[in-house]
């Protein structure tokens, strides 16, 4: 006790003391290097900035003249002044849901085979596999659609449209059942063909995410589960499927964004047409992006900005799609660490 | 309970004593390890006992339900007919339960083969149909600028796609790597508050459709300030389609070097931009490499900015300012739109140089990369082992200061 005392005693005479300063001020290569990053960070705002802001201004004139009308009208005629979104919206669109409805099993169950079912060792080489898929140029994804793979699925459209002709979707204008070998070219071109193969393109996206998820999948949720006498499919069923949840969604939209956005594949396998086609099998069909490329070139001032202003359109739907999907993903579960 | 005693008894009485030998060698184990997973012969023969069979079916039905389908249809009859047979075939033996498991197993699996035949049919197919053209000498440094659409494949050839390509790909490497990596590290390093803007705003342009790139040059860099259609112009709408994707997995790469390095580093006395030269950086090395490179292989194939901004040409064109240039895809979407089949052959071999590019660039991508961060090769190890033995000493060596 006296000991304490004796120690404390003269501590007492000193002043009190204050906190030290943590903070050193920083020196002249950290100044620069805050300052250097900083500018970096600033000029990619601005030119990422530029763009949206540079699209819209340009949009602006050829929407003041239309109006609504923008939405409503099918035609392109911007000399005219007659001029709309309407069909190569839903055109857009069709290709996109198209891809995704086909691309959305084949993501998931590729997914869910690489982090659940396929042996470990194989597991490094497939997730290599998907990642190559992404990087295969899209021009090339086209070129197979356009001389190979139409050749090969005509014949699938025409069963369906034979079968199945009472579902307005799959309606055919033209298509004769009785004669097997008349008229090939109502099947070709089709928003259905340039959907599966902009679903090739799609499909790794989505994949990867998917992915990503699965194989955060709690280690003690799946050994509870197996423990409880659940087979690899209750498993998957019971816990890698809710928990993959915000994953499944957000990768399913992330893909849909870049289907929206698809240009070379479309334009080289679709016929542009300018009115609205639900009918997925029939030959024709249009896209915004197609739309632009096929149109830039004779554009005069106001046809462009016309032109931007559908590419606005198709700029506001993707990052629509986009930013609900990273909610989704954020949101989920899946991207938190499990407590388990 | 007497007898329960008597059994007590009896073991006490019949257990041998057991004095541990230390140094005895330990008696084998005869059971082997269990095999949780895998196949068996069992399923094997399952399985191929349903294909087999569902081959066969629809051969048979093929005529009748999907009358002239082609060899796709008769594929999806015939896989169809697969799954059916083979769940049938489970259902024999299994119960219910088992049965779903296994037919799931065979639908996820199926998934999987889809998708990989089909990246390979294409790889294949523009392989194949390319492989004419492949054959000549000439394909790799001719252009097409004395060469008529009806000419055969000998003459002509897509050197001067190839050149503007390496010019474009080089230029846009130029302005995005450098711009790409810095605002990275600005957004993980600085903690700067506009971090959070920038970062949204960099996962907004990822959804910029790639024409819409194009079109924003073709509007202010050709149509408002009057340049030309040139390399340049190409060059940076392919950089403004690669800085949200390079940004974005760099980001995430620098996301995942550990905190307590950064600390370490601190600890040390570092100033920031020491710690994040010579710590982070190193550190998230190959997860960079792979981003650019990938980011690079993305930038490779994009065709629909170049179709706006770059122009056609036929003839070799080595002035990134000046005049039209031709990329290996924007030269493969024009050749194939031609009737003759000679340029669409040059087409497909076009594609197939790309892809081989691509390829390539992938593989090394794999090969650097595919590391988490921080972990290190053999020979990375033993280089870092000796410079800190290198440093040991040289601490060694310095005079000690009197204290």
């Amino acid at each position: 006790m006296s000991m304490t005392m004796v120690y404390a005693a003269p501590a007492a005479d000193l002043p009190a003391p204050t906190p030290r300063q943590l903070a050193a001020p920083a020196g002249v290569g950290d100044k620069i290097f805050t300052r250097v990053t900083l500018l970096t960070g600033l000029i990619v705002l601005g030119v990422m900035a530029a763009v949206g802001l540079f699209l819209s201004i340009e949009a602006s004139q050829a929407l003041r003249s239309t109006g609504t009308s923008f939405l409503t009208t099918s035609e392109w005629f911007p000399d005219r002044n007659q001029f709309g979104i309407a069909a190569v919206l839903t055109g857009t669109v069709a290709i996109a849901v198209v891809a995704v409805g086909i691309a959305l099993p084949l993501s998931m169950g590729t997914a869910l085979f690489i982090t659940q079912v396929a042996p470990p060792k194989l597991r490094s080489t497939l997730v290599s596999l998907v990642d190559l898929m992404a990087a295969v140029p899209s021009v090339l994804y086209g070129l197979w659609g356009l001389f190979f793979f139409q050749g090969q699925v005509i014949g699938v459209s025409r069963w369906i449209s034979t079968w199945f002709s009472w579902i307005p979707l799959f309606r055919v204008t033209g298509a004769e059942p009785g004669s097997p070998l008349s008229n090939q070219t109502v099947f070709t071109a089709s928003a259905f063909i340039a959907g599966v193969v902009v679903s090739l393109m799609v499909m790794p996206i989505q994949c990867s995410i998917m992915r990503e998820v699965f194989s955060q999948v709690p280690i003690g949720e799946r050994e509870g589960a197996y423990a409880l006498g659940a087979t690899r499919w209750g498993m998957i069923r019971i816990v890698a499927l809710p928990f993959g949840r915000g994953g499944i969604i957000g990768g399913t939209m992330l893909g849909l964004g870049r289907a929206l956005g698809e240009t070379i594949a479309v334009l080289l396998i679709i016929s542009p047409r300018f009115d609205i086609n639900f009918h997925i099998l029939e030959a024709g069909g249009n896209s915004v992006s197609t739309l632009i490329a096929l149109r830039y070139k004779e554009a005069t001032g106001f046809g462009l900005s016309a032109l931007m202003a559908a590419g606005l359109a198709l700029f506001a739907l993707t990052l629509v799609v986009n930013f609900t999907a990273s909610a989704f993903v954020a949101r989920s579960r899946s991207g938190a660490s499990s407590e388990a | 309970m007497t007898d329960l005693m008597d059994r007590q008894d009896a073991l006490e009485r019949s257990a041998p004593t057991v004095v541990i030998d230390r140094n005895a060698p330990r008696p084998l184990l005869t059971q082997s390890r269990r095999a949780l997973g895998g196949l068996r012969r069992d399923d094997l023969l399952t399985m191929g006992g349903a294909a087999v069979s569902a081959v066969c079916t629809a051969l048979l039905l093929f005529g009748r339900v999907a009358p002239a389908a082609g060899a796709f249809g008769f594929a999806l009859v015939a896989y169809g007919l697969f799954v059916i047979t083979y769940a049938l075939l489970v259902w024999l033996r299994d119960e219910r339960p088992a049965v779903v498991d296994k037919v799931m197993a065979v639908l996820l699996g199926s998934a999987a083969v889809v998708a990989f035949v089909a990246l390979f049919s294409v790889i294949f197919f523009t392989l194949w149909r390319g492989r004419a053209a492949l054959g000549y000498a000439n394909l790799y440094y001719r252009d097409m600028s004395e060469a008529l659409p009806t000419d055969p494949l000998s003459a002509g050839g897509i050197g001067h796609a190839i050149l503007g390509t390496l010019i474009m790909i080089s230029l846009a490497i130029v302005l995005t790597v450098p711009l790409g990596l810095t605002c990275a590290v600005f957004l993980n390093e600085t903690g700067s508050r506009a971090a959070g803007i920038v970062r949204t705003i960099v996962d907004a342009m990822t959804a910029l459709p790639s024409i819409l790139a194009g079109l924003f040059i073709f509007a202010t860099w050709i149509l408002i300030l009057g340049f030309e259609r040139s390399g340049l112009a190409a060059a940076i709408s392919i950089s403004i389609m690669m800085l949200p994707i390079i940004i974005r997995s760099a980001d995430v790469v620098l996301r995942l070097v550990p905190g307590n390095l950064r600390e370490a580093s601190a600890a040390l006395g570092a100033p920031q931009w020491r710690s994040v030269r010579h710590v982070v950086l190193p550190t998230a090395r190959s997860g960079l490499a792979t981003a650019v490179i990938l980011g690079v292989a993305r930038g490779l194939g994009e065709t629909a900015p170049i179709l706006l901004t770059a122009g056609f040409t036929a003839t070799y064109n080595t002035n990134p300012l000046n005049g039209p240039m031709v990329s290996l895809p924007l030269a493969t979407f024009d050749f194939v739109q031609s009737p003759q089949p000679a340029l669409i052959a040059r087409g497909f071999a076009t594609g197939a140089v790309l892809m081989v590019v691509v390829l390539v660039l992938f593989a090394i991508a794999r090969f650097i990369g595919g590391r988490p961060a921080g972990s290190v090769s053999k020979r990375q190890a033993r280089r870092l082992a000796a410079r800190s033995a290198r440093d040991v000493q040289r601490f060694d060596e310095r005079p000690m200061e009197a204290s």
